[in-house]
């Protein structure tokens, strides 16, 4: 190993694909009008999620100091598009701390791209458009969370109880490590664990309708009685490819959503993260109506290759970088 | 004892699981984009030799187990215990029990050298190397211009493994084996 460590775990094939794929993307997007723009990747912000972990950046410079890399370009391209900007696009590297293994590394190749005028609906037609004209594959068909976990776990995520969610779990793990564990932490479990294996194998999903609770910074409304949000995720071959919504305008309520984020991170004991002031004002000043989506591409390159693991598509994962 | 949060799992590490020690053989990390982490583990337990599938949330940590790999050479048996000698120049003595050596006493020659993996300063298990060299004490009388043919026959060595060998060995000659298989690999041209 100490040997070879110097060389890139991906074959020179994986190289010249993921230069073909960039270049379908900008093709893509210049092709639609839609303007490729950059941002930061080292913010001094980060985002509130309570699964997900900054990379902390110690920077000091002018009397400014601390900084976060960005683990999506997500709140800068929306202070972009409350600016005016218009449909945006951008490929860039963002980090998350402690994600490593055989779909993660803890930086990664994203592609993230809004859509004014847009809905969920027509967002999700167009990563289709991006997605099939790239690997060749069937469209995708939509699925909601709901019929997901009726079809491959046989329960309602809407209807089970709290106790039912516990016991299904407790195939995985022991009742002192389940005690802690939210609802949906017990869903992800399951939908991770017993779903996504099986989605997308024959034909692209899209993952639609998800609770509320999951809403992220996607809008919510009601659907046969159940307040649903509108995000969505992309399966292929049970390797989720990206996470989009129909974007979440109101600054009130997106406040809300940081400070109840921020309080289940003080619960589970992880770094309160200071409120990002600028994005909120940004959203404030108005956000137009949009649609937008975080695309991965090392996965999609995975798909693309056939491959089950990252490593084969990453010139240099995290340990030999 | 220091321990290991699950960021810090990888195959190799020793940790301490129902109060055996364990050593982790695959670490899978499963997480969706913007929910709660996993990581299924894979576990070899040191005592029983099974192997474990546990599942783990992001954050949880296992203690350390005080395990090491040293290798030591074999000095002899007493019946109940075998002895083995720290290669380091310490002289430091170490005795095995019959459960810590297992079937590695069948591969066990004085003065060659092993792995003897120690759980809290105690033998736990004993690993030959991968080869080792064994004289063939008893077979069958040797079948000269047979060399060629694909037949073979059972032969003692004189650790009292029987492996299979060609019919053209003989008593006295020197056998390459392959521990993992106990397969015959070669003669080794004697001295």
């Amino acid at each position: 190993m100490t040997g070879t460590v110097w060389r890139p775990s991906a074959a020179q094939a994986a190289l010249e694909s993921r230069a073909r794929q960039l270049a379908y993307v900008r093709g893509f997007f210049a092709d639609r009008s839609v303007l490729e723009v950059e941002t930061p990747i080292l913010g001094r912000h980060s985002v509130t999620d309570l699964n997900l972990d900054s990379v902390q950046a110690d920077v000091s410079a002018q009397g400014v100091s601390g900084g976060w890399l960005q683990t999506s370009p997500e709140y800068h391209m929306k202070r972009l598009l409350a600016a005016g900007s218009g449909p945006i696009f951008q490929v860039s590297r963002v980090f998350r701390d402690g994600e490593r293994g055989r779909r993660h590394n803890p930086e990664f190749s994203m592609l993230e791209w809004y859509r004014p005028g847009f809905d969920d609906q027509s967002l999700m037609s167009e990563v289709g458009d991006l997605v099939c004209g790239w690997l060749g594959c069937e469209r995708p068909r939509q699925l909601t969370y709901r019929e997901a976990l009726l079809a491959y776990a046989h329960l309602d995520p809407f209807d089970v109880s709290d106790h039912q969610l516990r016991r299904r779990c407790e195939e995985w793990l022991d009742p002192i490590q389940l005690a802690d564990m939210s609802r949906d932490a017990c869903l992800d479990m399951i939908m991770s664990f017993v779903v996504e294996p099986d989605l997308g194998r024959d034909f692209p999903v899209f993952l639609t309708a998800y609770p509320a609770s999951q809403a992220a910074l996607a809008r919510t409304s009601e659907c046969e009685g159940i307040r649903v949000a509108h995000r969505f995720e992309l399966y292929v071959d049970g390797l989720e490819l990206c996470n989009g919504y129909w974007e979440l305008t109101d600054p009130e309520e997106q406040r809300r959503r940081f400070e109840a984020d921020n309080v289940l991170r003080k619960r589970a004991g992880k770094p309160v993260m200071a409120i990002d002031e600028p994005f909120l004002a940004a959203i404030g000043s108005g956000l137009p109506d949009c649609a937008g989506v975080a695309l991965g591409l090392d996965r999609l390159l995975m798909v693309k290759m056939g491959t089950q693991d990252i490593a084969d598509v990453l010139g240099f994962p995290f340990e030999r970088a | 004892m220091a321990s290991y949060s699950t960021n810090e799992f990888r195959s190799g590490l020793k940790v301490l699981l129902d109060g055996d020690p364990c050593i982790i053989l695959e670490n899978e990390f499963v997480k969706p984009g913007k929910g709660q982490a996993f990581n299924r583990v894979k576990l070899r337990n040191l005592n029983s030799n099974r192997v474990w599938e546990r599942t783990f949330k992001s954050g949880e940590s296992l203690e350390a187990a005080d395990v090491i790999d040293l290798d030591m050479e074999y000095l002899y048996t007493d019946g109940e215990f075998w002895h083995f000698m720290l290669t380091d120049g310490s002289f430091e003595q170490h005795a095995a029990d019959a459960k810590a050596v297992g079937d590695t006493t069948k591969w066990l020659k004085e003065q060659d050298v092993y792995t003897v993996t120690l759980y809290n300063g105690a033998p736990l298990s004993v690993t030959p190397p991968n080869f080792v060299e064994l004289e063939v004490v008893d077979t069958d009388p040797g079948m000269k211009g047979d060399t060629a043919q694909g037949g073979s026959k059972p032969a003692t060595l004189t650790t009292g493994a029987v492996v299979n060998v060609p019919l053209f060995i003989t008593i006295g000659e020197v056998l390459k084996v392959d521990t993992r298989t106990g397969d015959y690999v070669s003669r080794v041209k004697s001295s």
